[in-house]
């Protein structure tokens, strides 16, 4: 399968975080959810991306191409939404648009106007009186109408309600009719994720802690809980956010560890939510040992 | 064809699209030869990844219950073809074995299982 975009050992340090050897891929013709904590580097990977930030060491390719060397060639193909809005909040959509068109050479003006329509916005109010959810689907207009192969989204569905958030899943699923095309989305709504997403990227701390396809992720983890003293001996190490209370205890476990366990422990599939959670929960715990042996 | 996805169900929705397209087929209302929606475009109108939608219509063309034309799309199997035949034949061969057990399980005789069997073909 080809891959619309690869990242191959991807590092990078600031003072107080650092991005350590992240790698994936997005095959082409899907949507990968790109998920992970606050801070554990989605927004910075995808700058990387962009060309935006320098990387210590590692390479991104875009089509094949590469993201320092080529980017603007990339830039042409590719259409970014970040969360919040970059544009002048005293202009018009109309107006925006005439700033933005010279600089892409597939720039369709049909298309913008189209999509301004279908989406209700006002091409002549000043785009600062748009609320989030109007921003949103300006910024979207604006990075489909040059026609873009690859669609990056970082966390575009945070802040808006219900409706707005399934229009834009609406419009997700549209673009990616064409099999050609790819979309690469960071979102802390998970559920966003669970529903449209093939493949599933989790960052945490900076490092890749899961990317393959939704299903596999499904079928890898599963939430046990139960009481303490019925988990089998050694299983408790391999347990993911182990986290115990006065009536049990809760935690993660690969389903190959599941093979084995007694009745009085009940599994559950884990939802991307909640995998989120343990890793959290584990980091914790690996945090507190730290303390502990200091 | 109508797919309703329940979200809070224990089945994943590849299984739940799976069987709905598979009742519907038996049941004839996809009937034999439809055209059946792209692979992607099942995707878009559920709003689902295209991952599930190729997993739905693998199972369903191993299984027999569709045929796939190369470069025209996917079509619900003719009648004819001997895997769906099969198919339909181990379905009502499960049906008919669960139905023996459960009036077993009541404590009918065979003699009044078949007639209920028999019942049911008259209606």
């Amino acid at each position: 399968m080809e891959n619309i975009l690869e990242i191959n050992g991807l590092c990078k340090s600031y003072r107080d975080f650092s991005l350590k050897n992240v790698t994936f891929a997005l095959p082409k013709g899907y949507i990968m959810g790109f998920v992970g904590q606050n801070g554990s580097g989605k927004t910075t990977t995808i700058r990387s991306i962009m060309n935006m930030t320098k990387f210590d060491s590692g390479s991104i390719s875009v089509f094949g191409l590469d993201s320092v060397k080529d980017t603007i060639e990339i830039k042409q193909r590719l259409g970014v939404v970040f969360d919040s809005m970059y544009l002048a909040e005293h202009l018009t959509a109309r107006q925006i648009e005439q700033q933005i068109r010279p600089f892409y050479t597939k720039w369709d003006s049909d298309d913008f106007f189209a999509y301004l329509k279908r989406f209700s916005l006002p091409d002549d109010r000043c785009v600062g009186d748009f609320s989030k959810g109007m921003k949103m689907k300006l910024m979207v207009t604006i990075a489909l109408a040059h026609k873009p192969e690859l669609l990056i989204l970082d966390e575009p569905t945070s802040g808006l309600d219900p409706v707005a958030r399934d229009e834009l899943l609406d419009i997700l699923s549209d673009y990616i009719l064409d099999e050609n095309r790819g979309i690469l989305f960071s979102t802390h709504i998970t559920a966003d994720v669970e529903r449209i997403a093939d493949y599933v990227t989790i960052l945490n701390n900076g490092s890749v802690w899961f990317t393959g396809s939704k299903d596999d992720l499904a079928e890898s983890y599963a939430v046990v809980k139960g009481a303490e003293s019925a988990v089998p001996d050694g299983l408790k190490g391999r347990m993911i956010g182990f986290h115990s209370y006065r009536n049990g205890f809760e935690a993660m476990i690969r389903t190959e560890d599941m093979r084995g366990l007694p009745d009085a422990l009940i599994c559950e599939k884990a939802s991307i939510d909640e995998i989120l959670v343990y890793i959290a929960k584990e980091a914790k715990n690996a945090g507190h040992t730290e303390c502990d042996t200091l | 064809m109508v797919i309703v996805i329940k979200n809070k169900s224990e089945l994943p929705i590849y299984e739940q699209i799976k069987q709905q397209m598979k009742t519907q087929i038996l049941d004839g209302t996809l009937a034999e030869d439809e055209q059946l929606p792209s692979i992607r475009q099942l995707a878009r109108d559920l709003k689902i990844s295209v991952i599930t939608t190729t997993r739905v219509y693998n199972d369903l063309l191993d299984e027999g219950f569709i045929t796939s034309i190369t470069g025209k799309g996917y079509y619900v199997a003719s009648r004819n073809n001997e895997l769906l035949k099969e198919r339909m034949l181990f379905e009502m061969e499960d049906g008919l074995q669960k139905a023996v057990e459960n009036g077993r399980n009541a404590g009918l005789s065979d003699d009044e299982i078949a007639a209920a069997l028999r019942k049911f073909m008259e209606d």
